[in-house]
């Protein structure tokens, strides 16, 4: 093509954001020619999302040059990014959810006029939808829909803005493996048609399914920048990580065989278990589960299937519209989320500031949650604050938590340091059924050997697992079987040695087994 | 929201921006924070006092000798500090729940009437040894149900609580100027709104010659009920996680409903408590206008005094003061004792400021970015 | 005229109850556009009042009510100017500034008011008849025989409600209290839009303050508002966020305030000080309607509500 005469759609030199002591960007060089799906890849916490964000005009950098289309630009504000034609598809969708499709698209637009025009937004909507194969209902309201017709919704919206540099942050960490080769399709064809596609991932199958080019940051840096073709996983693994390692393959490596255990006792229960969402709509319609002593039960499927519902009902935070839950053989449906801990049950919820843990609040008063009813960290109504210290120290020192001091907010521990102390909490009371959501989202990756090692620990002490994930990986390395989750039913419970990626995919999207074996 | 995660917590966020959380202010910045709100407040009341004419360094000369500069002065903040007291500890306790109780007035007034009401018509020949107690448990179970109704509704139904206990002030004001002009008026009160005096062995002892009575003892024994309560046992311990997150605590299997209506009860017991001790201690009937407006105040001081029992106690004493000060003013120079709500106002908004601005520096520690045109947004 | 039962009686008391409304009304409204933009203002009462005041100095001095209506609004947007600067720039606590804003306007407003109360209003908004409306049976001389500032509301409630539903930067004023993140992302700018309306709302409720010491009850007194600013808090949420229910709202309210003093005119035997109670157990009660009624049709209120917007915390 004439990349090498036109200018690059995006070019950004030496760019520096620092967040406090931390420096998210170091002098971070990346460029995308018009016309190129460019993949940008890092570890969690490289700086990918921080440097995109510098690009939408969220951030402000504290160093460096952007040029737009050969043009310096300064961004002040998202206004300034989106007159430039760039657009963003964010991880977390920027959608007001009571609005219609229609009426998001239209929100912030500059054009004339004042009264709101749905209806010429619709049609232009449904045209762009049509053209792009990205058919989406103009007036259907954001909260009735799908994740992937949300994801549908926020690039139907960005074309329609005009956008001409399309960023994808991790687009398909909430899609089926089908939906996302949709994507990938669809990205394609508006690369050939001159747009600019930024892909950030990090997921290397899909880099190099996508991507003309890849630029890899570690900790802040651009450490290289190479074409699709000439690349292969090994290589950009290597890249990403600084060492000859594959994330995917270090956790299979360490992964205990399954090795024909004798399965004991049931210790979960779950029969025909019927819950609502948070909108009131039904989020689980049936669904029946058994966990047993010494087994981890994956839950696999595609973000918003009822995973959460499943999980708050069975640690009692969501009420059961119909059902039962068995713990140990005692029915413990609906009853409050205290007995049922006591019952021996722990969960590692999936939103861990928001409900595992009180971000403000310090180490302390946070391990001590599940103990401070008890002696002897409890004398009679007094707590015992020597008690619940010498407690502290021990659970810190016992996970290794790192952490300024048992005296400081939880909030401003890592990620993985806030999970590993919740994990530990939940732990030390050795629990007979664990129900962990999502234990290794968003932490390092040495956290994340600690959390399986832990979760594995349990398996061999005896205790049951009920592990609901997105990550498939996780759940084929830790797992004895897997269940997959679509539309609030089980579609399928498989042996987690018997399966791959591909059979789950057709599981998640809804696919039935016999369909799916076809 | 159809949304994965809510984006404020959101677990993507990469893991090094997670050190950014921004560390709490130390205690010793707090405090300066609230001296500064302090003498900032003087300094913009002394403006408007200024700009309407008058001397501001005469006025708060006045305030401040009538409030501190003579043992009958201090007696009278004393006097004053015991309503402030109470009420702010009950609003601060609630205030730590995230519950913001506002209606610490009206709670006053319920325990001043269930506490008259007492010793008017239910053991008016009693023994002080009898009557007191019975007052005082009066007192706090007047307060009690007046801030039980707004907890109770935002337990079981989620109604608001800032709404519903604001319009109980209302209507216990207003049922306490029924009394007062009903059935419960003194027959031989020659037309004046209040009820008779109640008996002797009613009255709290008082301290030698000045009005400072035994609701003193009362306020302080409050304050360290509550720091005992908040800090040493396993109720206080809730309180905190609720206050801090409450769907933390009902993961943790705290009963949140049951520990919503509790605390609000609490709250509006000390309230009505500090009732029981107007009309036991200072006016000695229950009449119109008993409180000038404590159960406000009640909302400043426990935030001036971070919510803490030793601060609600200090801040309590020097807005006593204030109060004192300001009615001197008015006696002595004319001026509207509404000064004092006025500075008072203006502390809350500097506090509030202030300690706003302490957070943003610490955060915001590293040149980030270049002159912006919206502070708020990055 | 006594008896309480007729055409005649009913009518007087809808007649009253309309201005009487029209007070809680503007800063209903107020209210309204602030908390449709994410932020909780409770200094409303504090509003008005130094709105009833300022109105009423300024249409003292110049013995022009629409100078002193003017003012109203000019005083009470400044005012929730400071709560704008402290909530949406300082992210402090709204409940708490609020209450602030509350205690200063009603401080300041007894203290600056100190040499007018009691004194008599040179100008004020007296009942003007509309040609023919006026003339039609009942509904003439509920609707149409009243204040200047009462049909300013009448053009404003439906203005108001278009301008929330049906226009582009109503819409924008919905995301901001729905989703202030996705109005960011979309290219507004959260923080001056917050502060606008913020300062629109304070405005408005400054309007408030002067319908009661312009209009209904000309002159200053401390405190005049009587609690009036808490009930248009209360409203917002009755009214579900929507400016027509909110009227209907508050002219129920204007009502009930007006009734009372008619039944007492009357001669009822009810104590007045019952009767009085009766607006403001009938604000919670209907904040236990208005909370079932939410859960039941999953109306809520602007999800962001009462929520500082601070851009770094999101992902």
């Amino acid at each position: 093509m004439h990349a090498a005469t036109v200018p690059h759609a995006i070019e950004m030199i030496g760019v520096t954001k620092r967040f406090g002591p931390v420096v998210a960007n170091d002098g971070v060089d990346f460029a995308a020619r018009p016309g190129e799906v460019h993949a940008l890849v890092g570890e969690n916490g490289a700086g990918k999302s921080t440097l995109m964000s510098i690009l939408a005009g969220l951030y402000h950098p504290d160093a460096g040059v952007l040029s737009i289309h050969g043009e310096p630009v300064e961004f002040r504000s998202p206004r300034d990014a989106i007159d430039c034609g760039i657009g963003m598809v964010y991880q977390h969708f920027m959608l007001v959810d009571s609005f219609t499709v229609a009426e998001n698209a239209i929100l912030g637009a500059r054009d004339a006029g004042i009264v709101l025009d749905t209806a010429s937004a619709e049609r232009d909507l449904a045209r762009l939808g049509e053209r792009y194969g990205l058919k989406v209902d103009s007036r259907a309201r954001v909260w009735q829909l799908s994740v992937g017709e949300q994801q549908r919704v926020e690039i139907v919206r960005l074309l329609y803005r005009g956008a001409k540099i399309l960023v994808f942050d991790e687009p398909t960490a909430v899609l089926t493996p089908q939906e996302s080769a949709d994507l990938i399709r669809t990205l394609r064809a508006m690369a050939a048609e001159g747009f600019c596609v930024v892909f950030i991932s990090h997921k290397l199958d899909e880099v190099l399914a996508v991507a003309d080019r890849v630029t890899v940051l570690r900790r802040g840096r651009a450490v290289a920048t190479v074409e699709a073709r000439t690349t292969d996983r090994r290589a950009l693994a290597r890249l990403m990580v600084g060492r000859d390692l594959l994330p995917g393959t270090s956790r299979s490596d360490s992964m205990v065989p399954h090795t024909g255990k004798d399965i004991r006792e049931t210790i979960l229960e779950i029969r025909d278990l019927r819950a609502n969402g948070d909108k009131g709509l039904p989020a689980l319609s049936g669904v029946d589960l058994d966990v047993h002593a010494g087994e981890i039960l994956g839950v696999a499927g595609v973000a918003g299937n009822g995973q959460r519902e499943l999980a708050e009902t069975i640690t009692g935070l969501r009420p059961v519209t119909g059902g039962r839950v068995r713990v140990n053989g005692t029915d413990m449906t609906n009853r409050p989320p205290g007995d049922i801990a006591r019952a021996g049950v722990a969960h590692v919820p999936e939103d861990r500031l928001g409900t595992g843990l009180v971000p403000g609040a310090d180490l302390t008063d946070n391990a001590i949650m599940r103990r401070y009813r008890r002696a002897p960290l409890a004398r009679g109504p007094f707590l015992v604050r020597r008690a619940a210290a010498v407690f502290t120290d021990r659970l810190l020192a016992a996970h290794d938590v790192i952490a300024p001091g048992r005296t400081a907010p939880v909030r401003n521990l890592s990620g993985g340091n806030q999970q590993k102390l919740l994990l530990a909490r939940e732990l030390a009371g050795e629990p007979q059924l664990l129900v962990a959501v999502h234990p290794t989202r968003g932490v390092d990756v040495g956290a994340a050997e600690t959390i399986h090692r832990l979760l594995r620990e349990q398996q061999s002490r005896g205790a049951a697992t009920l592990l609901i994930s997105e990550d498939l990986d996780e759940l084929l390395a830790l797992a004895d079987r897997i269940a997959v989750l679509y539309e609030g039913r089980i579609m399928g419970i498989v042996d987690a040695r018997a399966t791959d990626p591909d059979h789950l995919g057709l599981l998640m999207a809804g696919i039935a087994p016999a369909a799916a074996s076809a | 929201m159809t949304q994965p995660q809510p984006a404020a917590a959101s677990p993507e966020h990469p893991a090094v921006l997670r050190l950014e959380a921004r560390a709490a202010p130390s205690q010793a910045v707090a405090v300066l924070v609230s001296i500064v709100s302090v003498a900032l407040a003087l300094l913009v009341g002394g403006l408007v006092l200024l700009a309407s004419g008058e001397d501001p360094i005469a006025v708060y000369r006045v305030m401040f000798t009538g409030a501190f500069g003579s043992r009958s002065s201090l007696a009278e903040t004393l006097v004053k500090t015991i309503p402030l007291l109470l009420t702010g500890l009950g609003v601060g306790i609630a205030f730590r729940m995230q519950l913001w109780n506002i209606g610490a007035e009206g709670q006053l007034y319920l325990g001043a009437i269930a506490a008259t009401g007492i010793a008017l018509f239910v053991l008016p020949d009693a023994p002080a040894s009898v009557l007191i107690p019975a007052m005082v448990l009066a007192g706090l179970a007047g307060g009690a149900v007046c801030g039980a109704i707004p907890g109770f509704l935002r337990a079981r139904l989620g109604v608001n609580e800032i709404i519903t206990s604001l319009m109980l002030n209302y209507v216990a004001i207003l049922l306490a100027d029924q009394l007062v002009h009903g059935p419960w008026r003194n027959p031989v009160g020659f037309g004046f709104p209040g009820t008779e005096q109640l008996p002797d062995a009613a009255w709290l002892p008082r301290w030698g010659t000045t009005r400072v009575h035994l609701g003193l003892a009362f306020g302080l024994v409050a304050a360290l009920l509550v720091w005992v309560v908040l800090r040493r046992t396993r109720w206080g311990y809730e309180i905190g996680v609720m206050g801090g997150n409450e769907r933390a605590a009902r993961y943790a299997g705290m009963a949140t409903a049951r520990n919503i209506l509790l605390v609000m009860a609490f709250s509006g017991a000390l309230a009505g408590l500090a009732g029981m001790s107007e009309v036991a201690g200072i006016g000695h009937q229950l009449q119109r206008n008993l409180s000038p407006g404590y159960g406000y105040t009640a909302i400043i001081v426990a935030w001036l005094g971070h919510l803490h029992p030793a601060g609600i106690t200090l801040v309590a004493f020097l807005l006593a003061g204030l109060l004192v000060g300001g009615d001197q003013i008015q006696m002595s120079m004319g001026l509207p004792a509404a000064i004092a709500p006025m500075l008072q106002g203006t502390i809350l908004f500097f506090l509030l400021g202030g300690e706003a601005l302490g957070r943003y520096r610490l955060v915001r520690r590293s040149p980030s970015a270049g002159p912006r045109p919206r502070a708020e947004a990055r | 005229m006594n008896d309480i039962t007729s055409i005649a009686f009913l009518t007087s008391v809808l007649a009253a109850a309309i201005p009487a409304g029209t007070a809680i009304l503007y800063a209903c409204l107020g209210e309204l556009l602030c908390e449709r933009a994410g932020v909780l203002n409770l200094g409303v009462e504090g509003m008005m009042l130094m709105g009833a005041l300022g109105g009423f100095a300024v249409a003292y001095h110049t013995e022009q009510a629409w100078l002193g209506a003017i003012a109203a609004f000019a005083v009470g947007g400044a005012l929730a100017s400071i709560h704008a600067l402290l909530v949406v720039s300082l992210r402090a606590n709204q409940v708490v500034s609020g209450l602030a804003l509350t205690l200063f306007g009603s401080g300041l407003s007894a203290f600056l008011g100190r040499d007018l109360v009691g004194r008599p209003a040179p100008a004020s908004f007296g009942k003007v008849a509309v040609p023919l409306l006026s003339d039609i049976p009942y509904l003439g001389s509920i609707l149409f025989r009243q204040d200047a500032l009462v049909y300013v509301s009448y053009g404003l409630v439906p203005l108001l409600w278009w301008f929330v539903f049906r226009t582009r930067p109503g819409l924008n004023l919905r995301a901001l209290g729905e989703n202030p993140a996705t109005a960011d992302a979309m290219g507004l700018n959260v923080a001056a839009l917050r502060y606008g309306y913020v300062i629109a709302g304070g405005a408005l409720a400054g309007v408030g303050g002067a319908a009661i010491s312009l209009a209904t009850n000309p002159g200053w007194s401390e405190n005049m508002t009587a609690g009036r600013g808490w009930i248009a808090v209360a409203l917002v949420i009755f009214g579900t966020w929507n400016p027509a229910r909110a009227a209907f709202g508050a002219y129920l309210f204007g009502g009930v305030e007006a009734g009372q003093f008619r039944l007492q005119g009357a001669g009822v035997p009810i104590s007045s000080f019952y009767l009085s109670m009766l607006p403001y157990l009938f604000t919670i009660a209907v904040l236990i309607l208005a909370s079932r009624e939410t859960a039941r049709r999953r109306i809520g209120a602007p999800a962001a509500l009462g929520r500082p917007y601070v851009r770094e915390e999101r992902g």
